[in-house]
């Protein structure tokens, strides 16, 4: 039966709308270089340009050959993709492996009606290879791809090939079925301006002016508004000068810093799919709609950078297998609520958490509101002495370069004078330090500019780490670090007591560390 | 570990030394009229670094031999190593993704062998060096039958 079915199921195509997208992609993404040919014309002779639009060209034509190579399939047991023009490659993933699906599309994507599809695996190597990406099919198509792959798969086991060839029966992503756990509210919006998501939009302006420039020899120092502004800017007083550089560029920032949070995470919503799968959707303009299998969340991770902090936002994102953990605001696909009311990630939390079988029942506080336990006076000293060690280091360096090598004295006086913001940050990041073993969740939570607590599934701990260093052995401390397949690969608790660090897990994992105990420190109390 | 592997240990350190020591001697050697550095500075360096390797090459083995350990029950595996910083793993054997054994063409002389054992984690690698062939053969089959023996995925 299966036989019959693999040779019947055909290699199938992408989209031939990809066709139109690949020009248009590549034209925009070279749009400095052909900027700057405008401006510029062709009056400054060379020929450059000529290569540049030879470049355009050929990055098209191979855009467009990776439709007539790239097929894929879906048959009872793998899903599988060829591509290559020249090595040919067939990435093959058995279905039961997948573990997470990712659509994302683009406005241009949007405006002919695609998707982009990727599969996660629970590999979790840097590497992109086994990666199984598809760019792109049709939105319907895509649908349909990822109701195939994760809805039918915790039921249609190996064992059931029929099953799964019937899956064609089963109605797509009835939308009745799934329940809302969390959708954007307007008034969120004003957590926007303190993701400082903006610091990188100013980046990007930076990094186009600068090609603009070097690509089309437009010398700025001739435009005439920016002589203007660069005059009227001079006949200021310093303190002014800086003034209004600071002013400019925080509302620079927060201007940007919001539009890229409406942009990002407009029509937000976490929705629960009663096969047991969550699904993200998000994006103004590129929606991304990610699915996450309940059964590989592990925890969650609760982020609150200072500035969100400051007017009580945090966001919250999974610690599964199969997805990296998220790096910044808005990539990664493990997110599951963007910078949002600390209340609101505290209640999606607690709705999105496995319960865990035998602790005991919501009337114990969930892992993201429990008590932490604080590391006690010696990871305090160890945050003061670590804080004012590398400020000194700064210090002496600016020092001794004033000496020497005739540094403006304004550097170290500055530096000095910010003795007491080093310790306002060590009482915070001592503050922050803390640990819980609540309800079957092992919780830590650490740092300061960007506070993260984390809450991982003691079922998920698939090791331990105890690291001392020299100093930390002096002050009685260690790092401990449940290691884990999802998210983070391992979580630390820092600057621990040892006596704690090892009851703690000896809790976690009841019965891992005992037969070690003994013999591998005089800490026989604990075993 | 072997008691071999302080050996092994010394002569790898000695054969890193012996290469920096003769990358001086070729510098010595086609510097001879002194314009980068007077003979007498460049044998300074070489003293130098022979004191630094001798100590290095008798005390590390040593030292390393005191504070690495290993041990594997039937639920787990357990290493501590390293001096200032000092670490311990542990990782239970159901969790157990791939055991691999590796011998450097050094540790062949020495008939000696490392052991890697990874779990699903990309942070916790259990590496024991410097085990004896035969050792190192059973810790290997031992883990494997172990690890395979369990069920699911170890994630």
């Amino acid at each position: 039966m299966i036989d019959v079915v693999e040779a019947t199921l055909t290699w199938r195509r992408l989209s031939p709308r990809m066709l139109v997208i690949h020009p248009v992609q590549e034209v925009v993404r070279a749009a400095p270089a052909l900027l700057g040919l405008l401006i510029a014309g062709s009056s400054s002779g060379g020929k450059g340009h000529l290569w540049s639009l030879a470049g355009v060209g050929l990055m098209v034509v191979l855009g467009m050959l990776r439709w007539f190579t790239t097929t894929y399939r879906v048959t009872p047991e793998h899903v599988q993709v060829r591509r290559g023009l020249v090595t040919r490659k067939v990435v093959t993933v058995p279905r039961d492996r997948v573990r997470t699906v990712d659509v994302t599309s683009h406005v241009l994507h949007r405006v002919l009606g695609l998707a982009r599809v990727e599969v996660g695996t629970g590999t979790s190597d840097r590497r992109n290879e086994g990666r199984l990406k598809l760019d792109a099919l049709s939105a319907a198509e895509a649908a349909r791809l990822r109701v195939e792959l994760l809805h039918r798969s915790p039921s249609a086991a190996p064992a059931a090939p029929a099953a799964a060839s019937a899956a064609p029966a089963v109605p797509y992503g009835a939308p009745a079925a799934e329940a809302e756990l969390a959708r954007m509210r307007p008034e969120w919006v004003r957590f926007g301006p303190f993701t400082m998501s903006g610091l990188v939009t100013v980046g990007v302006v930076a990094g186009f002016v600068s090609r603009l420039v070097s690509e089309g020899n437009v010398d700025l120092g001739r435009v005439g508004p920016v002589q203007e502004t660069w005059r009227w800017f001079r006949e200021m007083s310093l303190p002014l000068e800086i003034a209004t550089v600071v002013l400019v560029l925080v509302v620079f920032v927060s201007v940007a810093s919001t539009l890229g949070y409406v942009l990002a995470f407009g029509h937000f919503r976490l929705t629960r799919h009663p096969e047991g799968t969550l699904h993200v959707t998000r994006g103004l303009l590129t929606r991304r709609a990610t699915t996450i299998e309940e059964r590989r969340l592990r925890g969650v991770e609760v982020t609150e950078p200072l500035l969100l902090r400051a007017v009580r936002g945090a966001r919250l994102s999974a610690v599964t297998t199969g997805l990296r953990a998220a790096q910044g605001a808005q990539r990664g696909g493990s997110l599951l609520l963007p910078p949002a009311p600390r209340a609101e990630a505290v209640s999606v939390a607690r709705l999105v958490l496995p319960r865990v079988p035998g602790a005991p029942s919501a009337s114990e506080a969930s892992p993201v509101t429990a008590r932490l336990t604080p590391h006690g006076p010696a990871a305090l000293r160890r945050r003061f002495t670590r804080a004012y060690g590398v400020h000194a280091l700064v210090l002496a360096a600016l020092l001794a370069l004033w000496w020497w090598a005739g540094l403006p004295s304004w550097t170290w006086l500055t530096v000095a004078a910010l003795l007491p913001l080093t310790a306002l940050l060590a009482a915070d990041r001592y503050r922050s330090l803390g640990h819980a073993l609540t309800s079957g969740y092992l919780v830590t939570r650490w740092g300061s500019f960007s506070r993260r607590r984390a809450a991982l599934e003691c079922d998920g701990v698939i090791g331990w780490n105890i690291e001392r260093s020299f100093f930390q052995r002096r002050a009685g401390l260690a790092t401990l670090t449940a290691t884990t397949a999802a998210g983070k690969q391992g979580y630390q608790v820092r600057d621990v007591e040892l006596v704690e660090a090892l009851r703690l897990a000896t809790a976690a994992t009841p019965g891992l560390l005992d037969p070690f105990l003994v013999e591998a420190r005089p800490v026989s109390s604990v075993g | 570990m072997s008691r071999t592997a302080v050996w092994y240990w010394a002569a790898r350190a000695a054969i890193g030394w012996l290469i920096i020591l003769a990358a001086q001697v070729v510098w010595l050697v086609t510097d001879g009229d002194g314009t980068g550095l007077p003979v007498a500075g460049h044998v300074a360096v070489l003293v130098v670094t022979a004191v630094v390797a001798v100590a290095h090459v008798t005390v590390m083995p040593q030292w390393r031999y005191r504070v690495h350990r290993w041990e594997a029950t039937s639920a787990a595996v357990f290493t501590q190593s390293g001096w200032f910083k000092q670490e311990w793993r542990i990782a239970p054997i159901s969790r157990i993704q791939t055991v691999d054994s590796e011998r450097g063409p050094l540790e062949q002389l020495f008939r000696l062998a490392d052991v890697t054992v990874t779990t699903a984690s990309a942070a916790g690698p259990i590496k024991i060096g410097g085990l004896d062939r035969d050792t190192a053969q059973r810790l290997v089959a031992e883990l494997t039958a172990t690890a395979q023996a369990t069920a699911g995925d170890a994630t």
